[in-house]
């Protein structure tokens, strides 16, 4: 087939001896919008790199406009048409939109001096091109996450490409600045440029997306179309396990609850929230960026003050002040983004369990009692089920499943009764979820109150027993999951509730 | 495009200028000679060697590196400049003195550069090393001594004067050195450079993002390389000028001057971090700080507080920027 994009035939990589990608092969058809699926570490992103030239395949070749390469160098890649647009969107930060625009084609001109004039008309030619309205003398720096990423397009298309290569191009964009990216890509699509998506999860590719190509461990799974995909299966093809898609049943011992708020407001964050939480049981509480579900959970963590209402623990009235008040009362909060942070990759599995209660092991003179520290760090190993033959290994040996665990330790170290996780699985891939919503279910069973706060509808509907559905900063509805299901739940987050007052 | 006003109150450099006006006031009300001719004339001639070195520091600190190196390096260069004319008897004109020295300094600048673009070490602790290096060199190998008799041609040149300042009340005269007009010719060059040409663009880009301006196409390497080549050159100039001003090669009189330098370019509002700053900013930086150490004696502060005040400047002046960075920051999370 001569009328690809682009074709790689069998191509081998490895690393040190780590066989990174073993004889893949895809196709890629003029205007076609192709997504490469695969967890972390399965080979996406040398795959990416061997298309645009920056790895030599071991093995192999890579034919770009019918010209067969098995060397393709970086400057090959781009004057045959294959851009990437990378993560962290390879802008500068400290340049203006016209110069992060411009700079490259001066470069690729070898120009020795630059004419701002000359700049300013690329420039404006460039964002014409993708229909968007930027301030071209704005610092790339002050730009929002979507907008860089538009630079970053608009920059990419310049060069005559035929092929756009976007990494995890949606991961950090808003349901709307994700509409607004397929439109472009859509747009693309009909000037014949096609879109190759890196992902790792299927909710945000699978309505654009024309054909799917799912590798693991560095060896192509399937190449096949979107009708043939549904959320198992393509867990399956992304990790080669099968998970039971079973339902969270609570086992509640206790009928007092736990926790519990009573009409608790928050001027300009939300207002009017009644809940309650009873030992075993894990809610939900899901809503857009904005309804207030993370401003709820730092007033129950203490660090957002609530303005009236009431919070009661185990049918006592407290004021949570301060963090401290909130820790000693035994409610855990483990923040966005932790389960992934927080980790020192290269210290030993052990220290970075105790780290957070180091203090607990340290002995009247001061000094930190090693074995004490040990058999601490040893009991959540067991505990969580921590697959490592020593504890002294460094963290960076374990899978990224096994790193969310000792997360998870850290957090459980400190002995809550109530857990609340804001956005547990946030940029996790399939695997690694799977794990921390057992973990959790495990440790709700155990009699830990959890509450999940995610906008992720089937993690909600799957692993918690009642969900609480917040809109413009007022809870909006109760649901048993078992009896709601993904669109009605999709349905009511979104559906537009008079503002709450003070909410711009 | 922004409105020129706003976009001037807006930026650091204006502040700074503020800044300057308001110290130029005082210390003209407590003492009545900051306005003098002569005044003015003395601070424009101390302006001239830290001016040069600083346009050098800025060049590096935008690419997101800092150089300590460059006062040990224009000694060493300037050092064995001095030695070879004056062993060799040299009577001539003023250019082979400048060649030679300039010559010197990109040899001694392509080490820096070399390492620089060789080792994903910090820059710093490079230019640490090559500090120690230079001076060793100069101390150790080539026996540095004080020089007394410098050539004809340097000695002319330090005393050559544009026009003399004189103070109508006191009489005092002060002189206004030619190579000031080398201070204006470094400064227009670097600018010309780090604006029009794609190599100061790139070395912006630099400082902005390293992996971003590789991919962009920028040789990184070659950048740097001739980065600290270039810096070389400039600070060996105003080696040259220190000891033409002097009428003697003393050794270790430039050492030391960097920190002074670094903090004037960064308190001009050149980030520490690489990757924004101006010219004009680090001028006027340097500016200030030459005012304080001049001035101060104007208004009977002992010189021994010389120092204090510099490091309150220094750290109120990037405490600012700083706290404009969090500021920046905190209204980005709060949307968040």
């Amino acid at each position: 087939m001569v009328d690809n994009v682009i074709a790689v035939r069998g191509v081998s990589k490895a690393f040190a001896g780590v066989q990174a990608l073993d004889t893949i092969s895809l196709e890629i058809a003029p205007g076609e919008i192709h997504c490469l699926a695969g967890e972390n570490g399965s080979g996406k992103s040398t795959l990416i790199k061997v298309i645009s030239g920056v790895h030599a395949a071991d093995e192999g070749t890579i034919e770009l406009n019918g010209k067969e390469f098995s060397k393709l160098t970086p400057m090959e890649a781009i004057s045959n048409g294959v851009q990437v647009i990378y993560q962290d969107f390879s802008v500068f930060p400290n340049l203006t939109v016209m110069e992060n625009l411009a700079l490259t084609a001066e470069l690729a001109e070898h120009r020795t001096f630059v004419n701002w004039r000359r700049m300013r008309r690329i420039a404006t030619e460039a964002i014409a091109k993708i229909n968007v309205k930027i301030d071209l003398d704005a610092k790339v720096g002050q730009l929002s996450v979507a907008q860089k990423q538009l630079v970053a397009i608009a920059r990419a298309l310049m060069s005559n490409a035929r092929l756009i290569i976007m990494d995890e191009p949606t991961t950090a964009l808003t349901k709307r600045e994700v509409d607004a990216l397929f439109g472009i890509i859509l747009d693309l699509k009909s000037r014949g440029i096609a879109t190759l998506f890196v992902s790792h999860k299927l909710e945000e590719v699978f309505e654009i997306s024309e054909r799917f190509t799912i590798i693991r461990n560095g060896k192509h799974v399937i190449t096949c179309l979107p009708e043939e995909l549904d959320h198992k299966k393509f867990s399956f093809f992304m990790t080669g396990r099968e998970f039971d898609d079973a339902r969270f049943t609570p086992q509640i011992r206790a009928t007092q609850p736990i926790l519990e708020t009573s009409r608790l407001s928050a001027h300009g964050a939300f207002s009017d929230v009644s809940l309650s939480l009873r030992p075993g049981e894990i809610l939900g509480i899901t809503g857009l960026l904005g309804s207030g579900r993370t401003e709820l959970a730092l007033a129950l963590f203490g660090s957002l003050k609530s303005d009236s209402g009431e919070i009661r623990i185990d049918g006592k009235a407290v004021v949570l002040d301060s963090v401290r008040t909130a820790i000693s009362h035994g409610i855990g909060y483990v923040p966005e983004d932790r389960l992934t942070e927080g980790l020192f990759l290269e210290r030993s599995i052990g220290s970075n369990i105790v780290i957070s209660e180091i203090d607990s092991f340290v002995s009247s003179l001061g000094v930190l009692e090693q074995d004490k520290a040990d058999a601490e760090a040893q009991r959540w190993i067991t505990d969580l089920r921590i697959a490592t033959p020593d504890a002294q290994n460094a963290v960076s040996t374990l899978s990224g499943g096994n790193q969310q665990r000792i997360v998870l330790a850290k957090w459980l170290a400190t002995k809550p009764r109530v857990l609340i996780l804001n956005g547990p699985t946030v940029g996790v891939d399939i695997g690694s979820k799977h794990d921390i919503h057992r973990v959790l279910r495990e440790l709700a069973a155990e009699g830990l109150a959890v509450i999940v706060i995610s906008d992720d509808i089937p993690e909600v509907i799957q692993n918690c027993n009642r969900v609480l559905v917040m809109n413009a900063g007022r809870i909006v509805s109760e649901l048993d999951p078992t009896q709601t299901s993904e669109l009605e739940l999709a349905a009511l987050m979104s559906k537009d509730v008079q503002t709450l007052e003070g909410i711009s | 495009m922004r409105a020129l006003p706003q976009k001037l109150v807006r930026s650091n450099e204006f502040y700074l200028f503020l800044v300057i006006v308001v110290l130029a006031i005082v210390i003209q009300a407590r003492s009545g000679q900051f306005f003098t001719a002569n005044n003015l004339v003395d601070i424009a001639n101390a302006m001239v060697v830290p001016g040069i070195f600083a346009v050098g520091a800025f060049m590096v600190l935008v690419s997101g590196g800092i150089d300590v190196s460059f006062p040990a390096l224009a000694s060493l260069a300037v050092y064995a400049t001095t030695r070879i004319l004056v062993d060799a008897g040299y009577e001539g004109d003023l250019w082979l003195p400048f060649l030679i020295v300039m010559a010197i300094g990109a040899v001694l600048g392509s080490l820096n550069g070399w390492f620089a673009s060789r080792f994903a070490v910090p820059v710093l602790i490079i230019t640490l090393g090559t500090a120690s290096v230079f001076s060793g060199i100069m101390q150790g190998a080539l026996g540095s001594v004080q020089i007394p008799n410098i050539p004809p041609a340097m000695s002319e040149f330090g005393r050559a004067t544009l026009f003399v300042a004189t103070n109508p009340d006191s009489g005092l005269t002060s002189n206004m050195p030619m190579s000031f007009l080398l201070l204006v010719g470094v400064v227009v060059a670097a600018f010309v450079m780090l604006r029009y040409t794609t190599f100061g663009r790139g070395i912006y880009a630099l400082g902005g993002d390293e992996s971003a301006a590789s991919r962009a196409g920028f040789n990184v390497r070659r950048m740097k390389f001739w980065l600290y080549v270039i810096v070389g050159v400039i600070a060996s100039i105003a080696g040259l000028v220190r000891t033409s001003m002097m009428d003697q090669m003393h050794p270790t009189n430039l050492l030391g001057m960097e920190l002074m330098v670094i903090a004037a370019v960064v308190l001009g509002g050149t980030a520490i971090t690489g990757g924004t700053g101006t010219l004009t900013g680090a001028m006027l930086g340097t500016l200030l700080i030459v005012i304080v150490q001049n001035s101060m004696i104007l208004v009977g502060v002992p010189t021994f507080w010389q120092g204090f005040a510099l490091g309150v400047l220094i750290i109120v002046g990037t405490g600012i920027s700083a706290l404009q960075l969090t500021r920046a920051r905190k209204r980005k999370t709060a949307l968040i």
